[in-house]
């Protein structure tokens, strides 16, 4: 694979986690269980939107085409999305929202802690911004999850269902294909199967202080590295991309 | 015998303009038109992220998502400023809350109106947050320290947002003819509710006599809405927007523009619940607070139960 191939689709990848999560976090505006927590959610949609538009736009520079970010994130079919299938899952209720941002954060703490050492300076850049607010974004789940499962009955009991229900996700955030072989050989991003083991580490980890337990090992989703999402992606581009669909000549 | 002191230090307070402070005697009447007008403020500006965070996830470019999100986010921290300014009068946030479930304690009217379009962010922002500022500018000098705190921290943040909505406005007045029209359309829609934003005419306005008394309110209904016409009929004109209003005329003698008759009717109906969005926005606010419920008891628990480990 041609080098620029590569580091584009690597960028698409990290451009889409964050636009798609930022989108689902979005969702909870007024919807939170108190109006403390309807900030920080939506503070946490901006941070990923903010992250989305500076890696978008770079991936449109790497392609050349003199699209923009807004090209990439409005005009691109479902098909051409690489976001990870755990961050278009729907927020559900407020612990399926923390479990979702818990197993991402901590994968993304791992995989931005190393990308900041990038060889490709723009990227480290970028890295060296998102990684404030991912730390961040990776305390407010944890402390919820301590929260809300160190507690008793009705709410450990949700908590240990989010965590459960979403399992079958995670095991797509450490696939590693091509692309991923050769931008971690030129030292540009980390090779994210090997992140596994420090994930798992730091999940027991906080599980066991929230006094849940690690799920079973299971069958894991997969499919999001060749563009194959589960149906909930469709939707959410239907809703972000329709003004740019249905006005393709308007400027806002 | 005291009380006739109390009532003499406070009353001199307001003459002289001090400020009177949370822990100052005060009328219990003033403190209850306290706690109504800043709950309402408070509400207001909770209820107001609803029709404006309609359009997060349908924002036209990331740019326009982020200023939105942004923007909202202020909002709500207005709304925990004025929780925190009516807390210092005796009344806790959960009690405000339950008092705007049951219908007891109002939010502006102007938030009973739909988005509809992505205009409608441009118009909210433009209007209804350059009426709010009008407003809000005048209670910078309100009598209650406290509350005219939290109204020196909004007005700061408040011109953003009125920028942002007018920048809309303008993008949209300079794009295509679908834009223009949808930029239109909206200002149609929210020009007369945002007049209606300042509350009746002088003549029929039950509050006033107290709140000028008390100093809380400084500037009467019409003169802050002639106000915000005054400085809002340029601006549109400025971007080619037309003021959906036959009648406007500028009054050489007046120094200001008359404009035509507010429909008070619909201001009384939609106060009374009967606005387009009057129950979607009540019950959007009880579904959210019911579902939390256990999240906050949990957040709750979960303090009480650290803070009985640190003293163990
Ligand atoms: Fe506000
Ligand atoms: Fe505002």
């Amino acid at each position: 694979m041609k080098h620029q191939e590569a580091l584009l689709t690597l960028t698409l990848r990290l451009g889409d986690n964050p636009l798609v999560l930022g989108h689902r976090l979005g969702e909870w505006c007024s919807k939170a269980p108190i109006l403390e927590e309807d900030l920080a959610l939506t503070n946490m949609a901006l941070d990923m939107i903010g992250r989305a538009e500076v890696l978008l736009r770079y991936a449109a520079l790497i392609e050349g085409k003199n699209h923009t970010e807004d090209d990439l994130a409005y005009k691109r079919g479902e098909r051409k999305f690489y976001n990870h299938l755990i961050v278009e899952q729907p927020n559900g209720n407020f612990a399926f929202t923390i479990a979702r941002q818990l197993y991402v954060s901590l994968y993304e703490f791992l995989y931005y802690s190393e990308l900041m050492n990038s060889k490709d300076e723009t990227l480290s850049a970028i890295a060296h911004k998102a990684i404030k607010e991912i730390k961040y974004h990776l305390k407010h789940a944890s402390d919820w999850t301590i929260r809300l499962g160190d507690g008793t009955d009705e709410r450990h009991h949700k908590m240990q269902e989010a965590i459960n229900e979403l399992w079958m996700f995670t095991g797509e955030l450490f696939e590693s294909d091509e692309v991923d072989e050769q931008m971690s050989e030129l030292g540009i991003a980390p090779y994210p199967a090997d992140l596994i083991g420090k994930w798992k580490t730091e999940l027991i980890d906080i599980l066991s202080e929230a006094k849940l337990s690690l799920p079973e090992e299971s069958y894991m989703q997969t499919g999001s590295r060749n563009g194959i999402h589960t149906e909930y992606l469709g939707y959410i581009l239907a809703d972000m991309q329709y003004l740019q669909r249905a006005y393709p000549n308007a400027k806002w | 015998m005291e009380n006739i002191d109390h009532q003499k230090v406070f009353d001199a307070k307001i003459e002289q303009d001090a400020n009177i402070e949370a822990k100052d005697w005060m009328p219990e009447d003033y403190r209850k038109h306290l706690i109504r007008q800043i709950s309402q403020q408070a509400h207001s500006e909770v209820i107001g992220m609803q029709p404006e965070g309609n359009w997060i996830t349908r924002a036209p470019s990331l740019r326009a998502k982020k200023i939105l999100l942004a923007k909202i986010q202020d909002e709500g921290g207005h709304g925990l400023y004025l929780y925190s300014a009516a807390e210092t009068l005796g009344i806790g946030r959960d009690e405000l809350i339950k008092q705007l479930h049951d219908g007891n304690a109002k939010y502006s009217n102007i938030f009973n109106y739909p988005s509809l379009t992505w205009a409608d962010i441009g118009a909210i922002g433009w209007l209804v947050d350059g009426a709010a500022i009008v407003n809000q500018v005048s209670l910078q000098r309100t009598s209650y320290g406290p509350y005219s705190r939290a109204m020196v921290r909004i007005c700061k943040e408040e011109s953003f947002h009125q920028r942002q909505g007018y920048e809309i406005m303008a993008n949209m007045m300079a794009g295509t003819a679908d834009q223009q029209e949808m930029a239109q359309d909206a200002m149609n829609r929210w020009w007369w509710p945002a007049l209606m934003m300042f509350g009746p005419h002088d003549t029929d306005s039950p509050h006033t006599g107290n709140a000028f008394k008390w100093k809380i309110k400084r500037q009467s209904n019409d003169h802050l809405r002639q106000k915000f016409i005054d400085k809002t009929v340029q601006q549109a004109e400025v971007i080619g927007l037309k003021i959906p209003d036959n009648q406007l005329k500028w009054n050489e003698e007046k120094k200001c523009y008359d404009h035509g008759e507010i429909n008070w009717n619909e201001f009384y109906e939609v106060i009374n619940g009967n606005g387009p969005c009057n129950r979607q926005r009540l019950n959007n606010h009880i579904k959210a607070h019911e579902e939390g419920e256990w999240v906050r008891k949990a957040a709750s628990a979960y303090a009480i139960k650290q803070k009985s480990t640190v003293s163990q």
